[in-house]
């Protein structure tokens, strides 16, 4: 790519862009690690709906791609993520953090375990640098491969039954975080069963050139059930619901921040059953046994606010004047029929089971209006449905 | 098989650092063990026998900034420590023959009278400015952002030192502390002899040359630590190098320490995240309370604790140190004394200068930038044996000399070019003293590659790492870790890569004891 200001280099299209581009009704687009992503297809509701009630295609080919590879993979991310990668087995995926040495978060992701001395690397953010830095002493090669894998979440409860359709052999048997390896006409095509809607879903994963073919295929086989490409707002409604979080939105990466203020432990993040301290040493552990002696600054929580109005960007008091935390993600749950939030709280207020208020700003043709909305802290997920995790998948 | 003692402290390493560490921690009552690779003690600062009978000093041969501290409270002097010279005058080689030289603030030969004030005014300008640096050299430095009263002390006392200065000087120290030293004798100076051997002080050991920034830094930083040594100035021990080494090593076992020669080190053992033993290359383990490693900090880290114990932001700071040497050492065993043109005994009897001019020292400079060594060196010689003759058969002479610049990573490769590069340097001491070559009985040549193969030295690097700007004091080695301590638990460095440096100095020996005596790991001996 040409060097020059950003907003004079082009978006890079994504393998699945012929498709998408036709699609795109709406044209919102959005950007996502240099490419053009469809922000939304037609309608915010609709896209959403069928992600609870249907099934939909999500295009993730621009996240970054990590393959590791070597006799020292495992022990190479056992270094470098804070959750004990020898327990995850082949075939197998697993959600992780790292962080930098001050036990701050740099990014969270997802470990697909491929083989005993291979395994890839998801995360939404450009970590090359760090992870090859991490190598140094280890036999293990770091390769950025995000171009070569095309990507694709299928998401939804008819999910499994749109694979079904395609004739994806066992496909229901596989359990949640499984891998499951299919040939696509010749090429291997892996599907594994994540995603990012906290619903059931798969994603699926294989060349690029091989991208539209899946793409064809998979929207034959979920002509009958509706199968509905989305684009990344109805996702982002779907990821709060689930309660997940994402880097740059609810904490910011560490190595992205100004202030080292900002900066996030995975305890602040609520993630601490992430952290194994037994498993020998990681990066940042050291700092995390401090914080866990002294205990975390902030506490990340969901919050169940009164109303119905999206609390985004509120401030959150307790009591009337004391300013004790912000929200950074926000939506009205049309499944849950709750108005949820996910908010960064100063710790020692993490635990209030009264007295939380969120600041709510709403803009009511051309005046702004300030109302004062109770909460009250919330276990996550917010909406969890038992065929996220049911084995074999459900049939609808 | 584990030993069945268990040593309070065991010291990698007995070079000078090593010794006095290992010395101020058994004073203080701790078990110590120190254990060295090579057979010989004293690291870059030992003798090496060059031809037989013929004692020269490997790589350090003028003992110049030794603290006083390490000195007295060692009892160096007790335990045989003697001063075969002292107060070395500098003789600047003149290609023409109208050698200067240079007794501190006097300057004798043909020289301006202008020359004469200006040097004095510029001397004890530098030398007030550098005596308020002095006291940093002996002391841990702090930590910034920390709360503890320790640190602000630090910070405090370092803004008060310099504030000391009075408003002038210490405006003066602002401007030229950045500065390139060509600029500043430039500035002040137009004796071609006299500032190329000044320009030469300031870049020794360093990888700058005149005209690099920091030079002047580099200058002030040799200077403080030359305060210390007050009137002894530049001296020569007894024995060579090895008379101050010995003196270390009958204090530290005076103490009751332990030393082992022959004796390397492969590995520090961390367990539950605490450094407890050493790992010998025999095989053997030796459990401490505390590990003090004077090997760099390069080989420190990433050889003997491995990454794995490690964070990745930690390892890109130590990888990240510039650790690539600029000096060689070349040693002649000769079978008379050298004659070099128009110096008599008792100038070759001093540190005599190839360095004529800032350009011959900026142009030697420069061929180390494209991976070239400098076809014609800055050297600075000593002939030992005119002060101590039990170093060489009798009338036998050896010459010890220290030649910039010869870059570690040779693009050509050393192996190749050891003996051309030697040649070369022949050739720019002959120069001066014709007819050299026909003496020579017997020749080392130390490449940086060879230090660091020899010595251990990671690059072979002077100082085990550079001292610039961005490696001093706080930031030495890596930024955040410049208190001895590491990130392992009971893991301490005390060697030249630690502040405050390199140079036959004992400090970071001295100031890493001090350390661990004020933690845990130093209470509750044995
Ligand atoms: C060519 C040259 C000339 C110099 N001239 C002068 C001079 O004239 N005046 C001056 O003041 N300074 C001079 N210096 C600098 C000075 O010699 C050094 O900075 C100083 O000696 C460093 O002392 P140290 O004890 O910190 O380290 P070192 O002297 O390097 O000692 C470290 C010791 O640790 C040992 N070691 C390393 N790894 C292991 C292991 N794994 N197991 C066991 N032992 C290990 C090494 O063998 C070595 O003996 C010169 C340096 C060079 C290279």
């Amino acid at each position: 790519m040409t060097a020059g200001a950003r907003h004079e280099a082009p978006l890079l299209k994504t393998p699945f862009h012929p498709r998408t581009a036709v699609l795109n009704q709406a044209k919102q687009w959005g950007r996502w690690a240099g490419y053009a992503t469809v922000a939304c297809f037609t309608e915010l509701a609709h896209e959403y709906f069928a992600i609870r009630h249907a099934a939909t295609l999500f295009d993730v080919s621009p996240m970054k791609k990590y393959r590791i590879s070597g006799t020292d993979a495992e022990r190479y991310l056992n270094r470098l993520l804070t959750r004990d990668v020898r327990k995850l087995r082949t075939d197998r995926v697993a959600y992780a953090v790292w962080c930098n040495d001050d036990g701050k978060v740099l990014d969270d992701g997802t470990v697909f375990r491929l083989g005993e001395k291979e395994v890839l690397l998801m995360a939404q953010e450009r970590h090359l640098a760090w992870l090859q830095d991490s190598a140094f002493g280890y036999d293990a090669t770091i390769e950025d491969v995000s171009e070569a894998i095309a990507g694709l979440a299928l998401q939804g409860p008819l999910s499994c039954t749109v694979l079904k359709a395609m004739e994806l052999d066992g496909i229901a048997q596989l359990k949640p975080f499984g891998i499951a390896r299919f040939d696509l006409s010749g090429t291997p095509l892996t599907v594994s069963r994540t995603g990012y809607t906290g619903d059931l879903g798969y994603e699926l994963w294989t060349e690029p050139d091989k991208a539209l073919e899946l793409w064809d295929r998979l929207m034959a086989a979920g002509a009958l059930y509706r199968l509905t490409p989305i684009g990344s707002r109805a996702l982002d409604l779907a990821r709060i619901e689930a309660g997940f979080i994402q880097a740059n939105v609810d904490f910011i990466a560490a190595d992205h921040s100004v202030r080292m203020t900002r900066q996030r432990s995975p305890f602040e993040l609520g993630l601490d059953w992430m952290v194994d301290f037994d498993k020998g040493h990681f990066v940042g552990r050291r700092a995390l046994l401090r914080e866990r002696e002294t205990g975390p600054r902030y506490r990340l929580v969901g919050l169940d606010i009164e109303g119905s109005k999206p609390a985004a960007g509120a401030l959150v008091y307790y009591g009337r004047a004391r300013q004790v935390g912000l929200v950074t993600s926000a939506a009205w749950s049309p499944t849950a029929k709750r108005n949820i939030a996910l908010a960064t709280l100063q710790a020692p207020f993490a635990d209030k089971t009264d007295g939380l208020w969120a600041e709510i700003y709403v803009n009511k043709e051309l005046k702004w209006e300030k109302t004062a909305a109770r909460c009250r802290i919330v276990t996550r997920p917010f909406f969890d449905p038992p065929r996220r995790r049911a084995t074999p998948a459900p049939d609808f | 098989m584990t030993g069945d003692r268990r040593y309070g402290a065991i010291v990698i390493g007995g070079g000078h650092n090593g010794l006095v560490c290992g010395a101020f921690l058994a004073k203080a009552g701790l078990s110590v063990l120190i254990v060295e690779a090579a057979d010989t003690l004293g690291g870059a600062a030992r003798n090496a026998e060059i031809a037989e009978g013929y004692v020269a000093p490997a790589c350090a041969h003028i003992l110049h900034l030794l603290h006083p501290q390490v000195r007295a409270r060692l009892k160096l002097r007790r335990h045989g420590l003697r001063l075969a010279a002292r107060r070395l005058p500098t003789v600047a080689l003149d290609a023409q023959g109208d050698h200067l030289t240079i007794r501190g603030r006097h300057l004798e030969g043909v020289i301006s009278d202008d020359d004469v004030r200006a040097w004095r005014r510029l001397r004890r300008r530098l030398l007030r400015m550098a005596g308020a640096l002095h006291p940093f050299l002996g002391r841990v430095p702090p930590r910034l952002g920390s709360d503890s009263w320790r640190d602000r002390l630090m910070l405090i006392r370092l803004a008060l030192a310099v504030r000391r200065l009075g408003k002038r000087e210490m405006r003066e120290f602002l401007r030229i502390v950045n500065m390139n030293v060509a600029d500043l004798l430039d500035d002040e100076l137009s004796d071609a002899r006299l500032k190329g051997a000044l320009a030469f002080d300031a870049v020794l050991g360093t990888n700058f040359g005149p005209r690099s920034p920091g030079s002047v830094l580099t200058w002030l930083y040799r200077l403080a630590g030359e305060v210390g040594s007050g009137r002894t100035g530049l001296a020569i021990p007894q024995g060579g190098m090895a008379g101050l080494t010995e003196a270390l090593a009958a204090s530290a076992r005076s103490f009751g320490a332990d030393i082992w020669t022959g004796t390397a080190v492969k590995r520090i053992v961390v367990e539950g995240d605490r450094a407890v033993a050493v790992e010998l290359e025999s095989g053997n383990v030796l459990r401490t309370r505390a590990v003090l490693s004077s090997a760099d900090p390069r080989a420190t880290f990433l050889n003997l604790v491995g990454p794995e114990h490690l964070d990745t932001g930690f390892l890109r700071g130590v990888r990240g140190i510039r650790s690539n040497g600029l000096a060689a050492k070349l040693n002649l065993a000769l079978d008379g004394l050298p004659e070099f043109t128009g110096l008599d005994r008792a100038a070759l009897a001093g540190r005599i200068v190839i360095a004529p001019d800032i350009a011959h020292v900026e142009r030697a400079f420069d061929q180390t930038k494209y991976g070239a060594y400098a076809a014609e060196p800055a050297i600075e010689i000593t002939i030992p044996t005119l002060h101590d003759a039990s170093l060489a058969p009798a009338g036998g002479h050896v010459l010890s000399a220290v030649v910039q610049y010869a870059p570690y990573g040779l693009a050509a490769g050393w192996e190749a070019h050891r003996d051309a590069f030697a040649d070369r340097v022949m050739e720019s001491i002959e120069r001066y003293a014709p007819g050299l070559a026909r003496r020579i009985v017997g020749r080392q040549v130390l490449t940086p590659a060879d230090i660091e193969r020899e010595f251990r030295i990671t690059g072979g690097h002077w100082h085990h790492g550079d001292l610039a700007a961005d490696q001093i004091f706080m930031l030495r080695p890596v930024p955040g870790w410049a208190q001895y301590e590491t990130p392992i638990s009971g893991l301490f460095l005390c060697g030249a890569g630690a502040h405050p440096g390199g140079g036959v100095t004992g400090a970071a020996g001295m100031n890493a004891a001090r350390r661990v005596l004020s933690t845990r790991h130093g209470k509750d001996a044995g």
